[in-house]
């Protein structure tokens, strides 16, 4: 992920002007408190094999992300949550590997832009 | 768009930010917000507080969005609050699954903000006609009946009850009325609906038919009761009482005294509501009921206020005195009835 291409800056600036300036960095934080627990029940729930909480996480993840503007993150987080509800978890490991990685860079830009 | 006026509404998402997201939306809209996590806490809420709109997430940990509907379907209490189901757009299989148990709406996630206000606004809206309905049933139904609609839901159905029915007349009625000011005979109306409505009611009938100076009413529908006949004697005992207390206040302010006369009959009668879907009212119909209509009339022939037919007579306790009035041939009926007065002094 480039970062120019983490956030899309339209939905993001959308969002910042419907939601208020002031309640844009609620959210984010909010963002902030979630997603990293949802990290961690998506890949306990690989770990177990279990395809239903496996779908609900990805799910989550890539509902919130999309409001933000995080539609790559996004987009990565749906392709897992249809291989949870297809229950075919066999070639998820790496995807998840690269959305746990993905978030840090999506944590940093919606920082800054936030902030900005 | 119309603007809606604002409503006390519960968001219920296990994912914050989505809560925060629609709760924003929301308050920008004027509606004042509460938010639940997952179902259960949900339902706990519904049952604690009147909310006007519940925005319910499907999947949800604990309790998800398809337990919180039936539960809250099934519940007299919460069955009224609208549901919008909010869901993302592959979801599209859950949400039809949602409106066949009863959601009100759907909206999907992200959501759109105008589309969010029109959805409220119309639930809102939907909500209060139904409220406002439910205030006019109230007003014009007894309480029973009303309640009666609430668990049975509206329809037009009949079924045979065993019931008592009730017939209540003022006497002379058109000379009071031709002898005192159209405002007069209104206020006089009123009162005497409001003491007799009391009378009933507190025995447990419901006054189902109020036609000029005549009233009917039914004891053991549409709520069941073993002692239906007892209830309607000592109703009728009660009438009397009133008029009695209400020709006091009359007699001081110098005007006529007023005579009621009232024919009770219990047996099979078909039950059910009556008239068109707008506009329609709880009545029973069948013999039972014409010979309380007859007994009633007979009032003036035999002289006495309260006759009762035999079946009535048969249930009644010990503590009831009644007199025989021997068999008579009662106007249209084929068969003799055995017919009963029940005397007003009921010490022993």
């Amino acid at each position: 992920m480039n970062p120019p291409s983490v956030i899309d800056l339209p939905t993001f600036e959308a969002l910042k002007e419907a939601m208020g300036a002031d309640y844009i960095n609620e959210l984010v934080q909010a963002y902030f408190e979630e997603t990293p627990q949802l990290l961690s029940k998506l890949q306990q729930a690989l770990s177990k094999q279990d395809c239903d909480a496996f779908r609900q996480a990805a799910h989550s993840i890539k509902s919130t992300s999309n409001s933000f503007g995080a539609l790559q993150f996004g987009t990565l987080a749906k392709e897992l949550e249809m291989m949870g509800r297809e229950a075919r978890l066999d070639g998820a490991s790496g995807k998840v590997k690269s959305l746990v990685a993905g978030y840090e860079t999506v944590q940093q830009v919606l920082e800054e832009l936030s902030r900005g | 768009m119309a603007n809606s006026s604002p409503g006390r509404l519960l968001v219920v998402d296990d994912n914050k930010v989505n809560r925060l997201l629609l709760g924003r939306s929301l308050e920008q809209q004027g509606h004042s917000i509460e938010m639940a996590e997952n179902g259960r806490q949900a339902l706990e809420m519904m049952h604690a507080k009147p909310f006007d709109l519940v925005l319910l997430d499907i999947e949800m940990p604990e309790m998800d969005g398809y337990q919180v509907l039936e539960k809250a379907t099934a519940d007299l209490k919460l069955r009224d609050i609208p549901i919008i189901i909010t869901s993302a757009l592959e979801e599209l299989n859950s949400v039809v699954k949602c409106i066949e148990m009863g959601a009100e709406d759907y909206l999907t996630k992200p959501v759109n903000p105008v589309l969010l206000k029109a959805r409220i606004g119309a639930s809102l809206e939907k909500k209060r006609l139904r409220d406002q309905q439910r205030d006019l049933i109230r007003k014009f139904a007894t309480s029973e009946v009303a309640s009666d609609l609430e668990t049975s839901g509206f329809s037009l159905g009949g079924k045979f009850v065993e019931a008592t029915a009730m017939f209540s007349d003022i006497r002379s009625f058109t000379t009071i009325a031709e002898s005192q000011t159209p405002a007069e005979t209104i206020e006089l109306l009123n009162t005497y609906y409001t003491l007799m409505f009391e009378a009933i009611s507190d025995q447990g009938g419901v006054v189902n038919q109020m036609v000029g100076d005549g009233l009917m009413a039914i004891f053991g529908a549409p709520l069941v009761q073993a002692d239906h006949c007892e209830r309607a004697v000592k109703a009728s005992l009660d009438m009397i009482d009133m008029i009695q207390l209400l020709n006091v206040d009359r007699l001081a302010q110098g005007k006529a005294e007023i005579r009621i006369g009232i024919g009770i009959a219990s047996g099979q009668v078909i039950a059910g509501y009556t008239g068109t879907i707008r506009r329609a009212t709880y009545t029973c119909v069948g013999d039972t009921v014409n010979l309380a209509a007859r007994l009633e009339s007979h009032t003036k022939v035999v002289g006495k206020p309260i006759l009762i037919d035999g079946t009535t007579q048969s249930a009644l306790s010990s503590t009831i005195k009644t007199e025989a009035e021997g068999p008579f041939q009662l106007k249209g009926k084929t068969v003799e009835a055995q017919v009963f007065s029940v005397p007003l002094d009921q010490k022993m």
